[in-house]
């Protein structure tokens, strides 16, 4: 298992380094530039001298190579320092990824985003899974039932009606016509004591079931699957006929065995979660990760956005190694070597 | 008298049947796949036939009549130019179903080739499979994104504004969508090749090229069909996502994510804008799912039959 993990690794290296190339390699070759949206009273030599600042001048091999030192050695560096306090080496003068919109560190605005889309987007996760859960185990449980076929739809609906059209429709139903929930979420907003807690409550209430309702559908379609192909083996027959209860048999028996394959399905779909939250943070206007992503693009900042595409990449080869190795774990059949 | 139910089964026997007919009769029982179909015709034939009956100009500015609710020359309200809601969403429908067609098609078609040549050439198989994760594990929405929003303006100069933007948001949607489609076609091609009758066809000295197409792909048909329907759905969703961020069409050239990214801002005072295109969209999309799942279970002969 170690040593699987370990290969594993070592291939998630170069997997990475080729899609931060293929990432930085796509932005390069794109015909535009970054001093395009400045007053056009600026001279020529000056554009030029902008230009070189911004690293332009550079060979795009050397410009790509910088930022992989900036990124995977001196980040990490400022990282460890801020959190242990130590001075290592030259860490006034350590060049750091500076986004081209707001001449700040990259790292320091994506710290200053991620808790926003981690609530948001976790939350919905945690719910949408809460939701999923008992709907897969009832419609497997009680197959071709009106439940079973209120909950097929339910799925079905649940991943055709895009979360852009959800978001529209809950805000005119919620806050235009109801007037129940803001339609705008406020991150100033800072809980201190309980009815700031429940304002916070109801701002997230709407971008939260969004996303929830749309991750649901998909993991009760796998957790029915699941039950069902495990309600059909030996030894439910076997536990039922030595007398287990009926609950336990399904609740205990069944279900146990049933997540395995639903577990590393979760894990799989965090990143297309934070990919998913783009959206939504949009409709709802939190500023999060993917607000910050539209607004590099829009900007042309090609270091923000370099970096952010890339920390998503990481997301994924990393939640999909977790879902093979959860596999192996929970799964005692199957052996990694 | 025992001759009657002979007869009887005699008759049946010789009825003609084939794969196809079997697929189609199973199909026609899943209630879901029917009413998906029927809806997914309708969608296209309005459409494609709408605007010859409702001929409002989807550009034509009406500024007394705007922001107007439905009425008979309106049928789904005007916009805030005036301009008419249903030949904007008949007009926006022909450009996302056109979209979503047409990527699923260079989508398809990738698939296909790299999971063919990846299940058939042992010397491929391993690269092309690398290249496959590869893709996978991109984050496709951000990438997505960042291509449009930087390659716009070349196209657009290239093309001319619309068919500049068509051919980009086709050609990005359909080559960052074709990865579960080689998965799929790969697997069965690896199953496939053992067989006897590829065995036969190679032993009499059938080129590999030949074999593929003859031998091959017929029976590949079915994971193809289906992730073809899935396909579409998939596309006209990420054009909507897209133009829903701004990013797609123009605004003068009308999608389904384009109208009601327009109408988003208009929420409070007119819903209708907001709620006709994404209806539309969810409809397509919610069909297309359907006929996707009959197709499965229709075209799955351990189901088949029963």
């Amino acid at each position: 298992m170690l040593n699987y993990t370990l290969r594993r690794l070592m291939f998630a290296i170069p997997t990475l380094l080729l899609i931060s190339f293929i990432i930085f390699a796509i932005l390069d070759l794109a015909p535009n530039d970054p001093t395009a949206s400045l007053p056009l009273t600026i001279p020529p030599d000056v554009r030029q001298q902008i230009r070189e600042s911004l690293g332009l001048d550079q060979a795009m091999p050397i410009r790509y190579f910088k930022w992989c030192v900036q990124f995977f050695w001196n980040e990490p560096l400022n990282i460890l320092e801020q959190w242990t306090g130590w001075t290592i080496g030259d860490s006034e003068n350590r060049l750091r990824v500076i986004s081209w919109q707001t001449r700040s560190p990259v790292v320091d605005l994506i710290v200053e985003r991620m808790p926003q889309t981690l609530w948001v987007v976790g939350m919905s996760y945690v719910l949408g899974i809460l939701i999923a859960l008992p709907i897969g185990i009832l419609s497997a449980y009680k197959q071709y039932s009106w439940f079973d076929q209120f909950g097929t739809l339910f799925s079905m609906a649940g991943f055709s009606v895009p979360t852009f059209f959800t978001g529209l429709l809950f805000i005119v139903i919620f806050s235009v016509n109801l007037q129940l929930f803001p339609s705008v979420y406020d991150t100033t907003h800072e809980v201190t004591d309980w009815a700031s807690f429940w304002v916070q409550v109801r701002q997230m209430i709407m971008p939260t079931m969004v996303l929830a309702l749309f991750n649901a559908a998909q993991i009760s379609r796998f957790m029915r699957a699941s039950m069902l192909d495990n309600l059909q083996q030996d030894y439910v027959r076997t536990a039922r006929a030595k007398g287990v209860r009926e609950r336990s048999v399904v609740l205990i028996h069944v279900l146990r065995n049933s997540m395995i394959p639903v577990v590393t399905v979760i894990a799989l779909g965090v990143p297309q979660v934070f990919g998913g939250a783009i959206i939504t943070e949009q409709i709802f206007r939190v500023n999060g990760l993917g607000q910050l992503l539209i607004v590099g693009i829009q900007g042309a900042d090609i270091p923000l956005v370099q970096t952010l595409t890339f920390i998503f990449a990481v997301l994924i080869v990393a939640f999909n190694l977790v879902a093979d190795l959860l596999y192996g774990i929970l799964d005692p059949r199957i052996r990694y070597d | 008298m025992t001759d009657a139910p002979a007869t009887v089964t005699l008759l049946q026997e010789t009825r003609h049947r084939s794969l196809w007919s079997d697929v189609w009769a199973q199909y026609r029982t899943h209630k879901g796949a029917m009413l998906g179909t029927f809806i997914f015709v309708f969608i296209i034939l309005l459409t494609i036939f709408g605007p010859y009956i409702h001929d409002a100009d989807p550009q034509f500015l009406d500024i007394r009549n705007k922001n107007a609710g439905m009425s008979w020359a309106h049928p789904m309200g005007t916009d805030n130019l005036g301009r008419d809601m249903f030949a904007q969403v008949l007009y926006g429908g022909r450009t996302s179903l056109a979209v979503g067609i047409t990527a699923m098609l260079l989508s398809l078609v990738v698939g296909t080739f790299v999971g063919v040549l990846a299940g058939y050439f042992r010397r491929l198989d391993g690269p092309l499979m690398r290249l496959t994760d590869l893709f996978l594990a991109l984050p496709l929405l951000p990438l997505l994104l960042v291509i449009i929003m930087l390659f716009r303006d070349t196209l657009r100069a290239a093309f001319g504004p619309e068919t500049g933007i068509f051919l980009l948001i086709v050609f990005v949607i359909g080559i960052t969508s074709w990865m579960q489609t080689a998965r799929i076609v790969r697997g069965d091609v690896l199953a496939l090749k053992e067989r006897e009758f590829v065995l036969a066809a190679r032993s009499i000295g059938t080129p590999p090229r030949r074999i593929i197409l003859r031998h091959v792909m017929p029976n590949i048909l079915s994971p193809i069909m289906v992730s073809a329907t899935l396909g579409v759905a998939n596309a006209i969703i990420t054009e909507s996502a897209l133009s829903f961020l701004g990013l797609g069409f123009p605004s003068d050239f009308p999608t389904w994510g384009r109208l009601l990214f327009d109408g988003a801002n208009f929420m409070t005072l007119t819903p209708a804008r907001v709620i006709w295109p994404g209806l539309a969209i969810s409809l397509t999309v919610l069909s297309v799912n359907f006929m996707g799942d009959g197709l499965r279970d229709a075209l799955d002969p351990r189901i088949r039959g029963r």
